[in-house]
């Protein structure tokens, strides 16, 4: 769906401020002090815990097809996984994952 | 002869181009996306010059294309760059006896490629003097910021050029995946991703976006916890 030019306006320039205040935060501000171990643990795992969920239904349930699973996006979902995990690189995954998508979907 | 601060900037430089390869497409791939999600080139450039945070961008993105309300973006979206409080915290000891306007220029330009690299240098060179290391931070800058606006650009006019049915709904997925996968390094970091996906797919009857708030709270939680639990286990078995 497009996006709403007043959630687009009212969104960009605060997540602007905040993720620069995230970068700023100990550099600019609070200097030469450590976080307490308990936040550094969990800071570790940000990226892994969400990325995951927010495409989760997207893989499963494609707003494309109308909510159904679609064995091509499935395919080219779990070929993007596998080459990311063994092969490390991010590249080489979005490439393979593209192309197996289109594949399958020239396919059915 | 080359002054010492020349040579850092260029050793910088060096260190962080060949993140060029990763920048370069994943620029492209967000100016394409936005576009077809109906952003024109103004705002796709100013959401690129104003983040500056890849995931994050393709994140806001993909909840203000599901309607989700504003709060619930913001949040999400911040919570993927959690990880730039880390890297502040690890660049504050080299450089930030820096002047206050230096340390805000090099804030806004530390992402994942100049932190990285600079992470490196200090830390196999910490007797470097100030002078150096704020060459060398902003040595790492020069390829990748550039690059990351005007691929944003050409991603961007890329996009009004193809045609909306061509599949680009799956990019998104496809290269959030590409991103978390070479992760998946740890035990915890694969208990986090999986509860992660778990929780919301559970929860995926709440309004807009908030599943996946408190899926992602549960799982920093669970591989946090994993984390402690292993520890433990290894200390044990010593």
């Amino acid at each position: 769906m497009a996006v709403d030019p007043i959630v687009y306006w009212v969104t960009v320039p605060i997540l602007g401020l905040g993720t620069f205040l995230l970068r700023f935060s100990f550099l600019g501000l609070l200097g030469n002090r450590p976080l307490p171990a308990a936040m550094r643990r969990a800071l570790r795992y940000t990226a892994v815990g969400i990325l995951p969920g927010l495409i989760a239904p997207a893989v499963l349930w494609p707003p494309a097809t109308g909510g159904e699973t679609d064995p091509a996006r499935l395919a080219a979902a779990c070929v993007t996984l596998l080459v990311g995990v063994f092969a490390r690189s991010v590249i080489g995954a979005i490439l393979a994952g593209g192309v197996t998508l289109y594949i399958c979907l020239w396919l059915f | 002869m080359m002054t010492p601060r020349r040579s850092a900037l260029l050793r910088g430089c060096l260190a962080s181009a060949p993140f060029v390869i990763v920048v370069v497409p994943f620029a492209v791939l967000f100016g394409v996306v936005a576009t077809e999600a109906g952003l024109d080139l103004l705002q796709v450039l100013l959401f690129s010059v104003s983040v500056f945070a890849g995931a994050s961008q393709f994140a806001a993105l993909q909840l203000m294309q599901d309607q989700a309300p504003v709060v619930i973006i913001l949040a999400t979206s911040l919570a993927v760059n959690l990880r730039m409080l880390m890297y502040s915290v690890a660049m504050a000891p080299h450089l930030g006896q820096a002047p206050l306007g230096t340390r805000a220029l090099m804030a806004y330009f530390l992402v994942d490629q100049s932190f990285a690299a600079s992470q490196v240098e200090f830390e196999a060179r910490p007797e470097l003097p100030l002078a150096e290391k704020v060459a060398f931070f902003f040595g790492t800058v020069i390829p990748i910021a550039p690059l990351w606006f005007v691929s944003t650009m050409v991603g961007a006019m890329l996009g009004q050029a193809i045609p909306p049915d061509y599949a680009i709904d799956f990019a998104v997925p496809i290269t959030f995946l590409a991103i978390t996968a070479p992760m998946l390094r740890s035990i915890p970091h694969i208990v986090a991703a999986g509860v992660s996906i778990v929780v919301t797919l559970l929860l995926a009857g709440l309004p807009y976006g908030t599943g996946l708030l408190v899926a992602a709270v549960v799982a920093m939680g669970s591989g946090a916890m994993a984390e402690v639990l292993l520890e433990r286990r290894r200390n044990h078995g010593r």
